[in-house]
């Protein structure tokens, strides 16, 4: 069978299936078409862009916590308000999340500087669709906007390493949605969502305790659920987290207990 | 043989060599049961090892050694609740998806096993010897304090020599009442209410921390165990196969089966709407 094309030519060699040949994708050609320089020669790229480039997310950067919870008529993003730099608390509150339009959020994690770059990036490009066509983009379509624009960036000199929770309500169905983005470009609608370290806390707790009809107090008593176990057992102090919700209202502040001690068992 | 045989047939009621007994049992290196290994005939054994065994530091070493666990063990107000999966992989190769990670080491106390599977296996059989030799000389049961610094101290003797396990020891005795110890192989011992061991353990800890008390009822506790195990096996690639579920009271352990995850996982979403994340939708 024809391995390049799958038609159903029972000849091995791809050059003589009865494709016509500018179908036949070539690999050597398409690699010269594209304008990045190939991988071989990005091993040796010039030392003063070296540092650039870099491809897993570090250890600091996991222990930055991103939540996400849908219910019936709401999503919660919620993110930690630490910035760190190395062993260094630089900021106790920063809010890690943008408002892309009426009815959507967008919480983000990642390298430091590619964060708020690509964030504002985005935040801008749907408040130009907004200004331009009088109408809001969906919060799916921002989501695949958005992981366009990741897959781009994950192919050229120098990648964002950031990731992401994208929170919206459909303005007309008011069915909430949340997308799980990396910075791999990955793009995933979930119920329910975490980023870094926190997913091997928090996933296990909301497989167990979220279901879809929950109302926005339910959500936030599970957010709280999620938080008390990541003081209980995370090896840093993540400063609280800045709680918003998009509901039919628009995006909404939630009043957060950051001061809550938590006792272990 | 015959020393052997000489030194094991004593009288029990022989109190006088109690002493230079104790210090085998501090010194259980020394004590030279079973204890003299092959050795590869290398100027570095350890460091030999390390290289061939330690895939973090080497992804492409010869030999994967069986890393991924769940075990996790809590006290309450009932006993002490351990439960396990029993999954043992190699690599990302499954090597066996019935292993019984919980060793019953006497009617009364438990082991579990996290790490190095042969490690586990051999060390904790070891430890239920050393606790029969010191029932057989005291004339009665060890404490689960002085079982778990028995395995302390052994596997403190063999620190950075390439011994890789995650163990906790369970118990209930008239002095202590129950009894939890968790030790591994940095040498590290720790009493404690609540553990989870092994690459789940933080799916685990998820489920267990938020709903975990200590005047749980035996019912309660047990499902608390069974379905923080079936987290972990639905959210780790290294857990799965089968909740194995223990009991320990102070008449001793009960045995509360050995349960394949894959209908329990259906039925705990089906009948309780849990997993939601879980859809026959293709997105």
């Amino acid at each position: 069978m024809c391995t390049d094309h799958g038609c159903a030519s029972f000849i091995d060699k791809a050059y003589r299936c009865d494709q016509p040949e500018w179908a036949m994708p070539h690999q050597a050609e398409a690699r010269l078409r594209v304008d990045e320089p190939h991988e071989d020669q990005l091993l040796e790229r010039p030392t003063h862009l070296q540092h650039t480039k870099q491809p897993f997310p570090g250890y600091h950067q996991k222990m930055e916590v991103l939540l996400g919870i849908t219910g019936k008529d709401f999503t919660i993003v919620a993110s930690s308000k630490a910035a760190m730099r190395g062993a260094t608390i630089l900021k106790a509150q920063d809010v890690k999340q943008r408002q892309l339009n009426k009815s959507s959020l967008l919480a983000y994690s990642g390298e430091a500087g590619d964060t708020v770059q690509f964030a504002e990036y985005i935040q801008a490009n749907t408040q130009l669709y907004s200004m331009r066509n009088e109408a809001d983009l969906s919060p799916s379509a921002i989501a695949h906007f958005v992981r366009g624009e990741l897959a781009t960036s994950l192919r050229s000199r120098k990648p964002y390493n950031v990731n992401l929770l994208l929170g919206g309500l459909d303005p007309i169905t008011l069915k909430p949605s949340l997308y799980w983005l990396d910075y791999l470009a990955s793009l995933a609608p979930v119920p329910y969502a975490a980023h870094g370290y926190a997913q091997y806390y928090c996933l296990s707790i909301l497989d167990k305790h979220h279901n879809p009809d929950i109302d926005l107090e339910t959500g936030i008593k599970l957010l709280n659920m999620c938080t008390d176990e990541l003081k209980r057992r995370m090896p840093i102090d993540f400063k609280g987290m800045t709680v918003k919700a998009v509901t039919k209202d628009g995006v909404i502040d939630i009043d957060f207990d950051d001061d809550k001690v938590v006792k272990s068992a | 043989m015959d020393t052997l045989v000489a030194r094991y047939s004593r009288p029990t009621y022989d109190e006088t060599v109690t002493e230079d007994m104790e210090e085998e049992l501090l010194d259980p290196v020394a004590s030279g049961l079973s204890l003299k290994f092959a050795m590869p005939p290398v100027a570095q054994p350890s460091s030999w090892l390390r290289s061939a065994t330690d895939d973090r530091m080497n992804p492409d070493c010869p030999i994967k050694i069986a890393h991924g666990t769940t075990t996790l063990a809590f006290r309450f107000q009932g006993g002490i609740i351990v439960a396990t999966d029993s999954r043992a992989t190699s690599g990302d190769w499954i090597a066996s998806q019935t292993v019984k990670k919980v060793i019953e080491i006497n009617d009364k106390m438990l082991g579990t096993m996290a790490g190095g599977a042969a490690d586990c296996q051999y060390w904790l059989a070891w430890l239920g010897m050393q606790c029969r030799l010191h029932e057989l000389r005291h004339k009665r049961r060890i404490s689960v304090a002085a079982a778990s610094k028995i395995l302390a101290n052994l596997v403190y003797s063999y620190k950075n020599m390439g011994l890789s396990m995650g163990t906790m020891c369970a118990g209930v005795t008239k002095e202590e009442g129950p009894a939890l110890y968790y030790i591994d192989s940095d040498g590290t011992r720790l009493a404690g209410n609540l553990f989870c061991v092994g690459s789940g353990q933080t799916f685990a800890y998820g489920v267990l921390d938020a709903e975990y008390k200590y005047d749980l009822s035996v019912e309660d506790a047990l499902a608390l165990g069974s379905r923080s195990i079936l987290a972990a096996t639905h959210r780790d690639a290294y857990s799965g196969g089968f909740i194995n579920l223990y009991h320990v009271k102070e008449q001793g352990w009960e045995k509360h089966g050995f349960s394949d995850t894959n209908p329990i996982f259906w039925k705990t979403k089906l009948e309780k709407g849990e997993f939601t994340n879980v859809t026959s939708e293709l997105v």
